[in-house]
């Protein structure tokens, strides 16, 4: 059996904080696992300029952002294996790995920071399981990372952040037109987001919901949407029919939470952190002593609060094997829970804040 | 504050434009080129304050507080254009003589116009509100793909025109 003393599933920017944190205070052998051919998790497909502050390297593009948190565990030592799925978390402290060369491998480790990030949800309605009817983040994958438009008149169901800034690059990639729908009365992402599209000429119309795709030949050739009233029921008589060939998806993610539940760690649902989520402490600790959490996997948020709750459990990690001394790891943990606490203010961070205390609570019951 | 066109419909409304914070004056405005913020909401953001030079934009301790433009320190020069990354900061500059005054607005799409190009000038909705001739396109090492566009538009539209239709 291989062994490591800190083993980290998911090479997003969690997962590359908590590597870059641990072996820079000290743990012998870190190992990542990711399944991508390339590490960065989300941030691989984003191009946009990232928010946050200085610290979250704001304004710098996220794919960026993804290669130079890379070279900064490389260059500690840290080694990152890609192409590499973890199958299954065991007593003991035990991992098995599906690896690039097609074979199956054991791991032991002394801590294990899962950081696997969150899984899109669907959306069904008549006609969903049409060819062109397909989730935002493959819409991105297809266009950012292989450079194929899938469609140029398209739908977006959803205008959370995710389907303001997938729309945003759609249209930079040659879409003809977009249509944002959104059910709830008004737009869930950022403004700026949202007024980037509305200039480019994209209309965003609330209180709508899809009813269904029409593809009589096998493929999305129309949407049909539908105005609904305030108690979210679709409205007769309401019904557009738009020529689209793609419908997109962004209605939400939820936390990929699946090694954590083999991992036994306790779990809560909130539904401000995206639904089942396993508790933690300050230290981003979960119910099982030697595991450890980070990113949208512990409740779905944004890659500035991943990183840093990476960095956190990167820290914590080493400190619980007794590398830092005490003093300097209480010190750089509150720097780090400092930030974390003012990225999680204002009206869009609050519920968000108050879900994380709310597991942070139930650790102690 | 209520912004209810931009949480419905995506775009300020004019009357929402008028309530801008630090909004500079129509009197600053015809002085020469200045920062004109359109970002109202408490999001976890800050570079526009670290792009700035001339410390004119400020956000204090708490990074969802909103930008505040003294425009009595900007000089227009335009950083803060590329520097935001909710591309929410323009140029509006109403001191040339004449009718014709000049705006400034981020512009990620591809081909891009050339200098002297007329083109389709968009208000906020993306409704075209008129003819523009093209001063200059600035994309350089530091803007990092986020080119800069100025188009010469009537000065009574300086406070509408945002962008230009994609070419
Ligand atoms: C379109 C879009 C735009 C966004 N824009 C912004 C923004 O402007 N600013 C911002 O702060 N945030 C933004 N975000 C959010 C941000 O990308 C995520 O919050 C962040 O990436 C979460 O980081 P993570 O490390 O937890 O997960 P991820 O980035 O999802 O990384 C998890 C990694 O783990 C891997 N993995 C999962 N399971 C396994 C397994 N069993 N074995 C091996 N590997 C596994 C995954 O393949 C993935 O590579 C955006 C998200 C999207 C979708
Ligand atoms: S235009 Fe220049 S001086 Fe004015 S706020 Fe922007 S960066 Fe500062
Ligand atoms: S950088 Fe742009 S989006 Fe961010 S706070 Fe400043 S003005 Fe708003």
């Amino acid at each position: 059996m291989r062994e490591a003393e800190v083993i980290i599933i998911g090479a997003g920017p969690a997962g590359l904080g908590a590597a870059v944190e641990a072996a820079k205070y000290g743990c012998g052998s870190v190992v990542v696992f990711d399944e991508n051919r390339s590490c960065g998790g989300q941030l691989i497909k984003q191009l946009h300029k990232f928010f946050g502050s200085a610290e979250h390297q704001a304004g710098v593009r996220g794919f960026v952002l993804g290669q130079k948190l890379e070279e900064e565990a490389l260059s500690l030592g840290v080694r990152i294996m890609t192409n590499s799925v973890v199958w299954g978390v065991f007593r003991e402290n035990k991992l098995g790995v599906f690896t690039s060369d097609g074979k199956v491998q054991q791991w032991g480790f002394k801590k294990l920071i899962i950081a696997t990030g969150a899984m899109e949800n669907a959306l069904a309605f008549s006609g969903w399981t049409l060819p062109g009817v397909m989730g935002a983040g493959a819409c991105q994958t297809m266009m950012n990372m292989h450079r194929v438009l899938p469609g140029k008149r398209v739908l977006m169901v959803g205008s959370g952040n995710v389907g303001l800034i997938v729309t945003y690059q759609l249209l930079q990639a040659g879409a003809e037109q977009v249509t944002v729908i959104e059910a709830a009365p008004s737009i869930g992402g950022y403004g700026v987001h949202a007024a980037k599209i509305a200039r480019a000429g994209v209309p965003i119309l609330c209180s709508h919901t899809i009813t269904e795709a029409i593809g009589p030949n096998g493929y999305v050739e129309k949407a049909v949407i539908q105005k609904l009233d305030e108690q979210w029921q679709p409205i007769p008589g309401t019904e557009t029919e738009l020529d689209v060939d793609m419908i997109c998806l962004s209605v939400g993610l939820s936390p990929l939470v699946e090694l954590a539940r083999l991992a036994q760690c306790r779990m809560a649902y909130l539904p401000t952190l995206g639904g089942y989520v396993p508790i933690h402490d300050q230290n981003m600790r979960t119910s099982e002593p030697d595991v450890y959490v980070a990113g949208d996997l512990a409740g779905v948020e944004e890659a500035s609060t991943a990183l840093d709750e990476g960095r956190l459990a990167g820290v914590a990690v080493a400190e619980a094997l007794g590398h830092p001394s005490a003093d300097a790891a209480e010190a750089e943990k509150g720097a780090i829970r400092l930030r974390l606490r003012n990225l999680r203010s204002g009206s869009y961070g609050d519920k968000r804040q108050a879900g994380k205390e709310n597991l942070m609570g139930r650790m102690s019951e | 504050m209520e912004w209810r066109s931009l949480a419905t419909k995506g775009y300020l409304s004019p009357e929402e434009v008028r309530r801008l914070p630090a909004l500079p004056t129509w009197e600053r405005i015809c002085q020469g080129p200045v920062a004109v913020i359109e970002c109202v909401q408490d999001i976890p953001c800050d570079p526009c304050t670290t792009t700035c030079k001339f410390s004119a934009i400020t956000i204090g301790d708490d990074i969802t507080d909103l930008p505040k433009l003294d425009a009595s320190k900007c000089t227009g020069c335009g950083s803060c254009v590329f520097g935001c990354p909710g591309l929410a900061i323009f140029i509006v500059d109403g001191s040339p003589e004449g009718q014709l005054g000049k705006v400034s607005f981020p512009h990620e799409y591809l081909p891009l116009p050339t200098a002297g190009q007329l083109v389709q000038v968009v208000n906020r909705a993306g409704e075209v509100i008129c003819e523009g001739n093209v001063e200059k396109v600035l994309s350089t090492k530091a803007s990092d793909k986020t080119p800069v566009i100025q188009v010469w538009v009537p000065k009574d539209l300086l406070m509408e025109a945002r962008g230009i239709k994609r070419l």
